[in-house]
Order: C-alpha cells, then sequence, then structure tokens
C-alpha cells in the first residue's frame, strides 16, 4: 500500500512524469476510462437482461434491486474513501455484525431507540478508531490492522450473541424500512424507496462533497497519491488518515442499521460475511486503482450497480448455477485489475 | 545467561510460551486434561494433546506455504479456498471411482487434488510475477474464484466418500501420533532442506527485501515467484485433504473458511516479518501449534466456536504491536540505536534475524 520509505529519487521521477504528461484533460480522462468501462459495462447488462428476460426496466425491480443493496452502496462509499488514501478496511463486513448486535441487544434490553441507533455507528466508529491508530501510529499494515479487526468484531459479535436476536416490535429503527411509494404504477410496479436508501443516496451525496470540497477530502487523494509529497506540502496526515478508518467504520455501522432495519430488526453474528469483499470489488470496477489516490465515490456506486445487475441476471436466469456466482464476480473483478494494470502501465511509459 | 536472552530474542519463544499458558489453563481448569492413554475400543492412542497436533496438521500445511508468500513481500489469500478444493476434488474423485476403497484411489484423490491447486497456484504466480498485479488482489480473486470452483466440482453439494486408507489420514496413528501431524512434519523437514541445503530460501528472502536489486545480483524473480505460489497452493490442498479425511466430507462454504487468515497469524507468530525478506519455517510450524492449542482451548473453556477469532485477533494486534518501531523504542532500547527514520522496520529485522538463519 502506500510506501512511505520512497527514496527521494523516486520522488523526481514521479514529479518529472507529471510535467511531461500531454495535457490535464487527457490526464483526467485516463482516470475516468475505468469508470465508464464500467458504466458500459453496466448498461450492456442491464439491456441484455432487459432482452433475455424482461421486466429489468421495470420501476418494481430496479428499486427492490437499490433497496437491498443500500448497505452495500454505504460500504462501498466508505471502502473507497480509503482506498484512495492506499489503505484497505477489510473489517467492515464484522463490522456490521457486531453493531447489529450490539443495537439490537440494546434495544431489547431498554435503550432508547434512537439512542441505540447512534450506538450502532459509535461501535463502527471506535473499531475505525482502532485500525486508523494501528495504522498510523504504529506502522501496522492497513491490510493486518484491519485483518485484526474482522476477527476481533466477528468474535465481539459472537461473544454477545451467536443466535438471532430480534429488536422489539416498536423500535423506530424500524422505521428506516417504511415503504415510500414515490410513483404509483399498475399493480406492482411501484417506484418504493425506503429512508434506508434515502440515506444511503445522502451517504455519496456528502461523500462526493468530502472528497471534493473539502480539505481533509482532498488531503485523501494527496496521501494515496503520495504519502510523502503530502506530508512535505504540509497536510496533517496523520489526523487525516485516522479520520478515513473512522468514516469507514462509522459507515459501517450504518449500514449496519440499514441493513438490521431491511430485515426487520434481526440481527444475527454471520452477518455481512463476504460483504468487504462486494466493497472491494465494487470500488475496484468503479475505478478506483488500489495503490490509491485515483478514483471517485460515484465510481464505486458504478461498481455496486455492476454487482446488484449480475445477481439480478443470476437470479433471472435459472439455467446459471448459483455455485458459478463466486467465480463469475472473481473473473469480472480480475477483468477491472487486468484494465487498470493495462492503463496504468500505458501512463507510465 | 546469554543463552536465556537469544531465547528472549527469538520470536517463536513466545508462542513455545503462550502454548504453555494455555495448556496450563487448560489443565486448571481440568487436572486431567493432558492425560494421555489408550483408547480401548480403537486401541489407539488418545488424548487432548493428540486431539491438539491432529488438528494443527492442516495449519501446519497453509502456514508452511503462507510463510515463503510472505517472505517475497507478498500474501496469499486463496489458501482457505485452495483447501476446500483440494477436499473437494478428493471428496468427488472417491466418490465416483470405480474402486472406492483402494489405495490406488486415494492416491488418485491425492494426485488430482495437489494437480489442480498446482493448476490455480500457477495462476496466482503468473498474474503476480509476469503481469505484474498486487499479491493481495490476485489472491482475493483466487479466493472467491477457487471457493467458487470447489462448489462447481461438487455440484454445490457437501459431497461425502468412504475410502479407507484416506480415512486413516487424520484418524490413523503412526508412532502414537495422528498419521496427518506425522506427515505434515516430514514435508516441513523436506520443504526446510529444500530451503536451506540449496540456494532457493535465500533468493527468495532476497526478492522480499529488494526485488530490483536481487534482479541485478542476477535472480530471476519470476520463476521463484510463480513456485512460491504454486508450493503455496499445494500445500494448502494437503491441509485441504487432512482436514476432510477427518469427517470424509467436504462442506463447500466451510472447509478452509477464514483459514488464510489463521495462516497469516501463525507465519506473523513465528516471526516471518510482513515486510517480506526473512522466513522461519520452525517459527511458523510453532506458530501453528498454538493456534491449534487456542482453538482447542477456546472450545474447552466453553467459550462458542464463533468466538475464537476475537482471542486470535486480540494475540495478532499485540503481536503487530509488538513488531512495531514505536514500541519497539520503547521497549527495547537497543534497537532505538539502530533505528535510522528511512528503514526503521529492517534494521530491527536484522538483529533480530541473525540468529535464526541456520535455524531453518
Amino acid at each position: 500500500m502506500s510506501d512511505s520509505r520512497t527514496p527521494p529519487t523516486a520522488l523526481a521521477e514521479e514529479v518529472s512524469s507529471a510535467t511531461r504528461t500531454r495535457s490535464p484533460l487527457w490526464e483526467r480522462s485516463q482516470t475516468f476510462l475505468p469508470t465508464a468501462a464500467a458504466l458500459v459495462l453496466l448498461i450492456t447488462m442491464l439491456v441484455y437482461a432487459e432482452l433475455a428476460y424482461g421486466r429489468v426496466f421495470h420501476a418494481g425491480t430496479i428499486s427492490s434491486l437499490l433497496v437491498s443493496f443500500a448497505p452495500t452502496i454505504i460500504l462501498a462509499v466508505g471502502m473507497t474513501v480509503v482506498i484512495l488514501s492506499g489503505g484497505i478496511d477489510l473489517s467492515v463486513g464484522a463490522v456490521v455484525a457486531v453493531s447489529s448486535v450490539t443495537g439490537v441487544i440494546a434495544m431489547g434490553s431498554g435503550l432508547d431507540g434512537w439512542l441505540a441507533i447512534v450506538l450502532m455507528i459509535a461501535v463502527g466508529a471506535a473499531f475505525g478508531v482502532v485500525s486508523g491508530v494501528m495504522v498510523q501510529y504504529f506502522g501496522v499494515q492497513p491490510f493486518i490492522a484491519t485483518l485484526a479487526m474482522m476477527f476481533l468484531a466477528r468474535g465481539l459479535a459472537s461473544i454477545l450473541s451467536t443466535t438471532p436476536v430480534v429488536a422489539p416490535e416498536d423500535s423506530p429503527i424500524l422505521l428506516l424500512a417504511t415503504d415510500w411509494k414515490l410513483v404509483d404504477g399498475p399493480k406492482v410496479n411501484d417506484f418504493t424507496i425506503t429512508p434506508g436508501l434515502l440515506i444511503a443516496v445522502l451517504v455519496v451525496i456528502g461523500a462526493v462533497f468530502f472528497l471534493h470540497r473539502t480539505r481533509t477530502g482532498r488531503s485523501v487523494y494527496a496521501i494515496g497519491g503520495s504519502e510523502p509529497s503530502a506530508q512535505l506540502m504540509g497536510l496533517p496526515v496523520a489526523r487525516t488518515r485516522v479520520t478515513l478508518y473512522v468514516i469507514s467504520g462509522a459507515l459501517a455501522g450504518l449500514a449496519g442499521v440499514i441493513y438490521t432495519a431491511e430485515v426487520g430488526g434481526k440481527a444475527q453474528n454471520i452477518t455481512g460475511i463476504g460483504w468487504e469483499l462486494d466493497a472491494i470489488a465494487a470500488v475496484v470496477i468503479g475505478g478506483s486503482l488500489l495503490t490509491g489516490g485515483v478514483g471517485y465515490v460515484l465510481g464505486s456506486v458504478v461498481g455496486v450497480f455492476v454487482l446488484a445487475a449480475l445477481r439480478l441476471i443470476i437470479t433471472k436466469d435459472g439455467s446459471i448455477n448459483p455455485e458459478y456466482l463466486t467465480i463469475i464476480t472473481g473473473a469480472v473483478l480480475l477483468m477491472f485489475v487486468l484494465l487498470q494494470k493495462v492503463l496504468t502501465s500505458r501512463k507510465r511509459s | 545467561m546469554s543463552l536465556v536472552k537469544t531465547a528472549l530474542r527469538t520470536p517463536w519463544f513466545w508462542a513455545i510460551v503462550g502454548i504453555g499458558v494455555l495448556l496450563a489453563i487448560n489443565t486448571l481448569k481440568d487436572p486431567s486434561y493432558l492425560q494421555i492413554g489408550i483408547n480401548p475400543t480403537t486401541g489407539l492412542v488418545a488424548g487432548n494433546l493428540l486431539d491438539i497436533v491432529r488438528v494443527s496438521a492442516p495449519i501446519i500445511m497453509i502456514a508452511l506455504g503462507m510463510t515463503f508468500v510472505i517472505a517475497t513481500e507478498g500474501i496469499d489469500l486463496s489458501v482457505g479456498s485452495m483447501m476446500a478444493v483440494g477436499g473437494a476434488v478428493a471428496m468427488q474423485t472417491l466418490a465416483t471411482i470405480d474402486d472406492p476403497t483402494s489405495v490406488g484411489a486415494m492416491l488418485a484423490a491425492i494426485g488430482l487434488a495437489i494437480l489442480l491447486a498446482v493448476v490455480l497456484g500457477a495462476i496466482n504466480g503468473l498474474l503476480v510475477a509476469v503481469v505484474g498485479l498486487q499479491p493481495f488482489i490476485t489472491t482475493l480473486v483466487m479466493m472467491l474464484a477457487a471457493r467458487g470452483i470447489a462448489r462447481v466440482i461438487t455440484g454445490g453439494q457437501n459431497t461425502n466418500a468412504t475410502n479407507e486408507p484416506f480415512q486413516q489420514l487424520a484418524n490413523g496413528q503412526l508412532l502414537g501420533l495422528p498419521t496427518s501431524f506425522v506427515i505434515a512434519i516430514v514435508v516441513v523437514v523436506l520443504v526446510a532442506l529444500l530451503m536451506r541445503r540449496t540456494a532457493l530460501g535465500l533468493t527468495i528472502e532476497s526478492i522480499g527485501i529488494n526485488p530490483k536489486a536481487s534482479r541485478l545480483a542476477g535472480i530471476r524473480p519470476r520463476p521463484i515467484l510463480i513456485a512460491v505460489y504454486v508450493l503455496a497452493a499445494a500445500l494448502a490442498s494437503i491441509g485441504g485433504l487432512f482436514s476432510v479425511s477427518e469427517v470424509m466430507t467436504v462442506s463447500v462454504s466451510g472447509t478452509g473458511n477464514l483459514m488464510e487468515l489463521d495462516a497469516i497469524l501463525a507465519v506473523v507468530i513465528g516471526g516471518t516479518s510482513l515486510a517480506g525478506g526473512k522466513f522461519s519455517i520452525l517459527g511458523s510450524t510453532i506458530g501453528a501449534l498454538l493456534i491449534a492449542t487456542l482453538n482447542k482451548t477456546v472450545l474447552f473453556l466453553g467459550v462458542a466456536a464463533a468466538a475464537t477469532p476475537a482471542f486470535k485477533a486480540i494475540v495478532i494486534i499485540a503481536l503487530v504491536l509488538l513488531q512495531s518501531e514505536r514500541v519497539r523504542s520503547y521497549v527495547l532500547p537497543r534497537a532505538r540505536k539502530n533505528a535510522t527514520p528511512s528503514g526503521p522496520a529492517r534494521a530491527t529485522a536484522e538483529v533480530d534475524g541473525a540468529g535464526e538463519r541456520s535455524v531453518a
């Protein structure tokens, strides 16, 4: 990930190659290209699905898909922010589990429902603090630090309860899954959203604003591009990096809230296994470089939609064995990683 | 006195202390925990210690493979899925072969399982060494894909089979020790001889320290990197065989699930630096034993098995913090003297590694 020991010559090379580039527009289009490829893939998949199975461009289908992928969108946003800085957060899936189990148990034991929701987000943020401090102040590789957090979160969730726990019927968290019919179509063809989906959309908008319009957000790109340069520019590297992991953790907590609401207030210690992989896949498909510094939140959202479309096609087409799902996801991921490799190596030469 | 100092500086010394502490805790709970007796019905040696070494066999295999991958500054996240592939191939072969109870069937099952793993490992190696992808993302993709391949092989079923010789791998005994553990130790010794009696181990370490410099020194990194990933996959597949032979059923989603984390943990406990460039085979083996002991202890103390990761997390957090420069400069005054801002990890790593080269 980010190499803090880049020798001065490498830095000089980086600077000279930056001045040699053709034009800013060309530079920019290079970073857009993978995202554009993902967009093309997404549209192709949706059109194919519509032609082959029908009822894809159908308000009911689209809205239910969006609602069910709302937690993934939130996780992908958090993952984007961390990956842009050159890090990775493997703990998000497990954090979803521990925060939802904690929150639901708290609700069951009589804590105010809204406070319990705040507690769920705070639990996520707390895991983020620990990861961030380990990465920044103890020089632990992000991958190892968050792997440890993944273990810890999963284990703590299991210590709290190994059986599903259910929130009381009157818990306010269930309000987050209320159906809001925006367009009342014929039969089941309604465009329905939930407050959870709305929150996910707000998170995406907030993240775009954060990354492009705030100092901390721009520092994220700087750290991912070259940490020594960011340090030399006087950017608050330490504070920014810890903040990133806190954001990722808190968003994982929020994803836990929305998922718990969606499944009717049920929380389980095995929730979210493999979700970190979905989030990473979405970010990579959306065009962010795993080495950091390049990528867009909206690209990651496109990445989530690609995964959603993939799952839609596989469920609509009964003939594809569900066993192939992980292979196909892996293949798509590999395709995009290779595309990135081709693009970045061409840029360097 | 200096002997004590050397011991304290050896990373796996603390792993042995850890094993001792865990066993002591278990003995406190049940004074007969360490007892070893003969099971009257099977005539085999039985006891908790034998259980621990039996479950350690697959962990030793994946930790051994992971050791070399990490020494090249890489990582292999696919070993857990590779175990599932190995188990799935073996079970499916035994379930469909003509003469499923023979030794020949067992050998066919083992051979096919290792062969497929070698192919998948070679794909990992090619993507890392030739295409130049990050090991982390390459093996993450393989982790997804291999788990899917295991599912496809068994058609999504948890295939079971009966084959007496194959079952003996985990359930039989050689010289009073579980057969799988004996095989694991033999493999460890063979690999250690290969690494330390030839230049292979040294070249792996040199690639981990500085790939460019080692290429200038005349080492071709590509074949070595590919070999390292192939070895990791093949060993993981053997681990998968041990794991399924215990129950003669492969669970396509359960076999090897999260085991890549056990492997990484064992390697780190054993003192192989995550920054690459040095490895300790003995250390990883002892690390694997510690994890097996930890797994069994958590179960024995009546904590839910699903909670085991929390304990592993605490161990790994403590270890990586102890490895970190910030803590070291507080605890070990000598490390502070050697440390330079440009390469602190390397400076202390060499101090620690010096006594270890001969250990293999």
